[in-house]
């Protein structure tokens, strides 16, 4: 795509310089600031408090905290068996989509920047002509292609057609890192008697932890957030992920709205805790394929 | 051998090409090469190939067949799948809803994506969560988002009735009616989006050089001045970006709408994409499908390939 730049996006440090403003200005932006903030707690602070509340609670006061704080819709959940299996088929499945994708991904990406050979450049622009159309366009023969390997209805028939479908965007960042590593270390590490296969153990991993991060971010969310190719490629309820498991739940108990807001609130809750305590880190790998592919 | 003995010896290398340009490096490990590219290749290759490229391909060949996805596709029928899309009128609707949907991201999307970004990267105190906060929504899967903003517009339980009742009138089922149904979901695009963009723009704007902007203060420039003949120009790039993956975002939009209205009130809130999966996948029209996934293909890399000729020539 393009290079613009830009310093890679950091969300964590406070800018300094510039004059001080006026009170004006700042009443003016803390108001403005303060309204769109709203906009996006509201929905997501009603949908948590939903969750607390009886159904007819629900129906006469949706914005305001619970007459009675109904903690069993909650606990109901979380001791439920689907919960836990959603959560875990999910993870299982981000878990090996990261790992092939980083593995896979890292390997061919140190050949194209490492190591001159006969049509690097045009097996480069193949793995990039991935990036061009979603998986959507082939989702039918992709379908058939997996039924007919036999792996319909399982975690890797979810897990491969991820890791194909992300394995542009990673080889291009990974690509792009590598060619960044000071050509001293390839000398020398020549100079020893080390072979690529060495140097790519020792030398250029050890070193690659900052896009291994990025990469391994990009790959997890987009997994742990993903609809389409599950949806079209399992079919047994107990191995859907969270996304899937939220539009079963939504469909059994369709206008029970206090439990599928608890639902809601129970599946949403990992990725806010982990993006509060990691936002430098994902703000910084979601929006570096963006910028720097 | 470990890592820090090979960076100890590092500091007398010569700095010979690490790609393997110079002559000599090609002389002396050109049989070495052949190891790692045999092993290290092949899983990408194979796994790109077979799960992204042939099913492309075959997209393009079982979309002139009448195929129900079991045995071999036998029955030819030519252009007759493009025909049936390309007259059907839920597809031109998913066509202009797509068309929409861009729109909404140019004219409100990307202004206030750029608008906040200014706002959060001047000096005052809490910037940065206003950062998270924004960028919030993006981090949520498609499909919470969804389910979220389905209660917020439902009329009986929903914050929509809740606003309705406090102003005294009868809540509205946004989605349920044909001629608001897209206008929530264009809302529900937006919430979901605009802080991804926002952080592009923060990052462009923090690459901008301080000086110029001092410079103006010292010529006497205004805010706003400033802003127009300054900021904006040297944003081209990021405009460009941004633009660039409000279309592809626009062009890929499903998991999102599955759970808000899965396409209805009648087909009015259909994208290429929903389209596709409830006419081509849950009927099994293997031959339909297909074509829309071709002609969705086509819409791709023509976009990418002339926005790319077009706008970004000079990044």
């Amino acid at each position: 795509m393009t290079d613009i730049a830009a310093p890679p996006i950091d969300a964590a440090t406070e800018h300094t310089g510039g004059r001080r403003l006026s009170v004006a200005t700042r009443t003016y932006l803390y108001v403005c600031l303060i309204v769109v903030a709203a906009l996006v707690i509201v929905p997501l602070v009603s949908t948590a408090l939903g969750g607390f509340k009886t159904l007819s609670d629900l129906r006469g006061n949706p914005f305001g905290l619970p007459l009675e704080w109904q903690w069993s819709n909650y606990g109901d959940i979380i001791t439920s068996q689907r919960y836990w299996l959603q959560m875990g088929n999910s993870l299982l499945i981000a878990a090996l989509t990261v790992f092939l994708t980083l593995t896979f991904a890292a390997m061919a990406a140190f050949c194209f920047a490492h190591i001159r050979f006969f049509g690097s450049d045009y097996l480069l622009n193949y793995f990039l002509t991935g990036l061009m159309f979603p998986a959507a366009t082939a989702i039918l023969p992709l379908y058939i292609r997996i039924r007919d390997l036999g792996l319909l209805d399982t975690y890797w028939g979810v897990v491969l057609p991820q890791v194909a479908f992300g394995l542009g965007m990673s080889i291009i960042l990974f690509r792009n890192y590598f060619r960044g590593l000071p050509v001293e270390l390839f000398d020398a590490a020549f100079v020893d008697g080390c072979g690529y296969f060495g140097f790519f153990w020792h030398v250029t991993l050890p070193l690659s932890r900052p896009i291994v991060a990025t990469v391994g971010i990009i790959s997890f969310v987009g997994s742990w957030n993903s609809y389409i190719l599950p949806l079209i490629l399992l079919n047994s309820e107990s191995r859907y992920p969270w996304p899937l498991g939220i539009m079963v739940y939504k469909g059994e108990f369709s206008t029970e709205w206090h439990l599928v807001l608890a639902f809601i609130t129970l599946t949403i809750l990992p990725t806010i805790i982990v993006f509060f305590l990691a936002q430098k880190h994902i703000i910084a790998g979601l929006t570096a394929g963006a910028v720097k592919s | 051998m470990n890592t820090t003995s090979i960076l100890a010896k590092s500091l007398p290398a010569s700095g010979a090409g690490i790609t393997g340009r110079t002559n000599r490096r090609r002389r002396s490990f050109a049989k070495s090469k052949w190891p790692v590219l045999v092993v290290f290749l092949p899983p990408a290759l194979l796994l790109f190939t077979v799960l992204v490229i042939l099913p492309m391909g075959e997209a393009a060949w079982y979309s002139f067949y009448n195929w129900n996805g079991y045995g071999l596709p036998t029955q030819w029928v030519g252009w007759r799948n493009y025909q049936l899309v390309l007259r059907n009128s839920a597809f031109i609707q998913a066509l202009i809803n797509n068309g929409l949907i861009i729109l909404v991201s140019l004219a409100l999307q990307i202004p206030l994506a750029l608008w906040l970004a200014t706002m959060v990267t001047t000096r005052i105190r809490g910037a940065l969560f206003f950062r998270l906060i924004f960028f919030l929504p993006y981090v949520l899967a498609d499909v919470a988002a969804g389910m979220i903003w389905r209660f917020v517009y439902d009329g009986d339980f929903g914050l929509a009735a809740g606003i309705a009742h406090f102003f005294g009138f009868e809540a509205p089922f946004l989605l349920a009616d044909r001629d608001t149904a897209m206008y929530a979901i264009l809302a529900v695009v937006v919430w979901k989006y605009f802080g991804f963009h926002m952080m592009l723009f923060i990052a462009g704007l923090q690459a901008i050089d301080k000086s110029v902007l001092e410079a103006a203060d010292i010529d006497g420039a205004s805010g706003w001045q400033k802003f127009r003949l300054v900021t904006l120009p040297l944003l081209g790039s990021t405009v460009r970006l941004s633009v660039f993956f409000a279309v592809v975002g626009s062009l890929h939009l499903f998991d999102m709408i599955m759970p808000l209205t899965g396409g209805g009130p009648s087909n009015a809130t259909q994208t290429i994409v929903t389209f596709l999966y409830n006419f081509g996948v849950t009927r099994m029209q293997i031959g339909f499908g297909s074509a829309v996934g071709v002609i969705l293909f086509v819409i791709c890399v023509t976009l990418a390939f002339s926005y790319k000729r077009i706008f970004m020539r000079h990044d």
